[in-house]
């Protein structure tokens, strides 16, 4: 069987991951950070899935569907706290967002 | 046979007034008061009668107090013919002052605190006397100085009240410093701290270990018994209510010293050098505290004075070898110095506290009462027979004549001091013109009778209680031949002091100021007090106050302490508001150190597995 490397699918998640990361730290519409932790997610959900492949372990598999329902658990309040934060505010501007301080 | 029922009882009575004390009426207040310390004294009785010939000591053990090691302390109280005596004294004399205090405490405020703590006062005194350890008669001694401190600064709304309390309190810390040091060494050496085991063994041991022990229990005896260097407390403390300067300082708690030394007769005999101490301190003290009493005008300071004095006669006694003769000497001083200073008390409350003598005079037509018993205990203290004074003095100064007879003469140019300052004092108060100007009044009839019973005691007292033939059991035997002729010097010395005293002061008024002008060097001298207060406060209140206030408290506590304790504030304010640029509010700014600290998660994590293999 000649199946693709482990090594490729673990570089996908890092590289999914990162652009996560970078989507998170350099945007600044909150819509467009929320859907990068969406993303940061699924690459770890991905790399789960792959180690559970490789090791024939079906533990990773249950934590993809854990992290899948706290995600659209997230999804859901997320969403609608930016509906709030949009309607008391009039920005989606993440910086205009700072009211913790002061 | 529930020894501990004597202690109990008082403080079961302080308890009551001390807590609901507020809440009852002056009667009930009493009733408490006195009720309690009446009983005391009748289970007293009680456990005499049940004694039988009173040779074998009844020891009471109720629990272990203390166990450590090999050391194991009780709660021990035993009662022996010693005990005995002092219980007698403390409970058949504090009844009386409780009775007395009735009359002279009507009109003054925070009666039932007044006596709950005298209540108080009778708890811890009685434990000092029951106790069967060194512990034990600690914790009593301890006790009592507190109460003297509590009942001295009575009126504490008065600075000078609250002063001789704190003066009191702190010279007593020093005489108490000495006596912890010797029960510390006493359990060193012998392991424990009970009487009989300690003086079981005391017959064996080094001689210069008993002299450590007994000259450590001199400092602890000096500072509670006031004698030289500590009897600077006691003059003081007749701020407090007369009742409490009758009780306290001059019948019971000052005599623990003399107690405490004959309880310890045995360290004492093996340790001739502390003896020696002991009999010199109490000479020395006897002449030197009679002789201030020379020319004070304060009637209760010229009593005080007077007190300090007989407690020197008592260490000469112990000191000598005779400790029946001073604890004689303690017993018949209870009765005439409680009388003396009862019966000032009854002068102060007729002329509505008025201390001053020479603001008095001729009152003995007015306060006939308090006039011939004061008469009846002048008479005992200044040594003329029959009376009590005289058979205690005596035995004192006839032990001090075998001893050394400087000593004896020393005793018998004081005797005459002595008789000269009390008559001298009866006679400004009684004799003469009245001086004064409030309207004397005669005492009521619950101050009068505990004047009158004591001034019985005080007559009879030296035939009714031959307290050194009860105690000869005790102590060992001290063989002091009669001698006629030493009773006679001592006797005449007496008489002459009267006679001087009312020279002076009846048959030609004007003689003593004359006197004092014509010496008046010494006569400062001792009307200062030979400026001993002053002289301790360059020598040791002032370096003290001043060390304490640059160094410790300058020093020390602001620059020290304080400096540590705000730096460590100021620091952690510091690096506070540094670490506070980080809390921008800015989500993405908390995101980046999420990133850092996760990156060097991974990499201290990385690094501890061993980095890349």
């Amino acid at each position: 069987m000649t199946a693709v490397p482990i090594s490729w699918y673990l570089t996908l998640s890092a590289v999914l991951f990162v652009l996560g990361v970078a989507g998170f730290l350099f945007r600044r519409n909150i819509i467009t950070v929320f859907m990068s932790i969406e993303l940061m997610l699924n690459a770890v959900n991905l790399s789960f899935v792959t180690f559970a492949y490789h090791n024939k372990d079906v533990s990773g598999h249950l934590f993809t569907f854990f992290v899948m329902v706290v995600a659209a658990a997230e999804a859901a309040v997320g969403l609608a706290i930016i509906l709030t934060v949009y309607k008391n505010r009039s920005t989606l501007n993440i910086d205009e967002v700072n009211s913790m301080k002061n | 046979m529930q020894l501990w029922l004597i202690p109990i009882l008082p403080l079961a009575g302080f308890l009551i007034n001390g807590i609901f004390g507020r809440r009852f009426s002056k009667s009930l207040v009493n009733t408490v008061a006195i009720g309690s310390v009446v009983l005391a004294f009748a289970w007293v009785l009680r456990v005499i009668a049940g004694m039988g010939d009173l040779n074998t000591a009844l020891n009471e053990h109720y629990f272990t107090w203390i166990q450590s090691g090999a050391l194991s302390i009780g709660c021990d109280l035993a009662v022996d013919r010693l005990t005995i005596v002092m219980l007698l004294v403390v409970t058949g004399i504090g009844s009386l002052i409780h009775v007395y205090s009735i009359g002279y405490m009507a009109h003054e405020g925070g009666y039932y605190r007044f006596f709950a703590y005298l209540n108080l006062f009778m708890f811890f005194m009685l434990v000092l006397v029951l106790g069967a350890n060194y512990l034990i008669l600690f914790v009593g001694w301890e006790g009592v100085g507190l109460c003297s401190y509590l009942l001295i600064g009575f009126y504490f709304d008065k600075k000078f009240a609250t002063n001789a309390g704190n003066k009191a309190f702190i010279v007593n810390r020093i005489g108490d410093f000495g006596f912890s040091l010797a029960i510390f060494y006493i359990v060193k050496n012998f392991g424990s701290l009970d009487f009989n085991t300690v003086f079981r063994q005391a017959a064996s041991a080094p001689e210069w270990v008993l002299t450590i022990i007994a000259l450590l229990l001199l400092v602890g005896a000096c500072g509670k018994s006031a004698q030289i260097p500590l009897y600077v407390w006691l003059p003081d403390a007749m701020a407090g209510p007369t009742p409490v300067s009758a009780l306290i300082h001059a019948a019971t708690m000052v005599t623990a010293g003399v107690y405490m030394t004959a309880r310890s007769w045995v360290v004492f005999t093996h340790a001739p050098v502390a003896m020696e101490w002991v009999a010199c301190i109490g000479i020395v003290t006897a002449f030197f505290a009679a002789s201030i009493g020379l020319v004070q005008n304060d009637i209760k300071k010229v009593f005080a004075y007077s007190t300090v004095s007989q407690l020197g006669y008592m260490f000469v006694g112990v000191g000598c070898g005779a400790f029946s003769a001073g604890v004689y000497h303690l017993v018949t001083h209870a009765f005439f110095k409680a009388l003396l200073f009862l019966g000032a008390g009854s002068v102060i409350h007729a002329l509505s506290g008025e201390q001053d003598m020479r603001n008095m005079g001729g009152l003995r037509k007015k306060i006939k009462w308090t006039y011939m018993t004061m008469m009846c205990a002048a008479v005992a203290i200044a040594g003329i027979p029959p009376f009590s004074g005289f058979f205690s003095k005596d035995a004192i100064l006839l032990a001090a004549h075998q001893h050394a007879p400087w000593m004896y003469w020393l005793g018998v140019v004081t005797a005459g001091m002595t008789a000269f300052y009390v008559f001298r004092a009866m006679f400004m108060t009684f004799f003469g013109e009245y001086r004064g100007h409030e309207h004397p009044h005669e005492s009521p009839p619950s101050m009068l009778i505990p004047l009158v019973i004591l001034a019985v005691l005080s007559l009879g007292g030296g035939y009714l209680f031959k307290i050194p033939d009860f105690l000869s059991a005790l102590f060992p035997a001290m063989e002091v031949p009669e001698d006629l002729s030493l009773m006679l010097i001592s006797v005449a010395a007496g008489v002459a002091g009267i006679a001087v005293a009312w020279l002076m002061y009846i048959a030609r008024p004007g003689m003593a100021d004359s006197l004092a002008a014509a010496f008046r060097l010494p006569y400062q001298l001792i009307y200062n007090k030979w400026f001993v207060d002053e002289i301790y406060d360059a020598a040791v209140v002032k370096p003290v106050v001043g060390g304490s206030r640059v160094v410790l408290w300058k020093g020390v506590d602001s620059g020290l302490i304080d400096g540590s304790v705000n730096g460590v504030g100021s620091a952690a304010r510091n690096i506070g508001s540094l670490l506070r640029m980080m809390q921008s509010g800015n989500v993405r700014s908390y995101a980046t150190w999420v990133l850092l600290g996760s990156v060097l998660l991974i990499v201290a994590m990385w690094t501890a597995a061993g980095g890349i293999r």
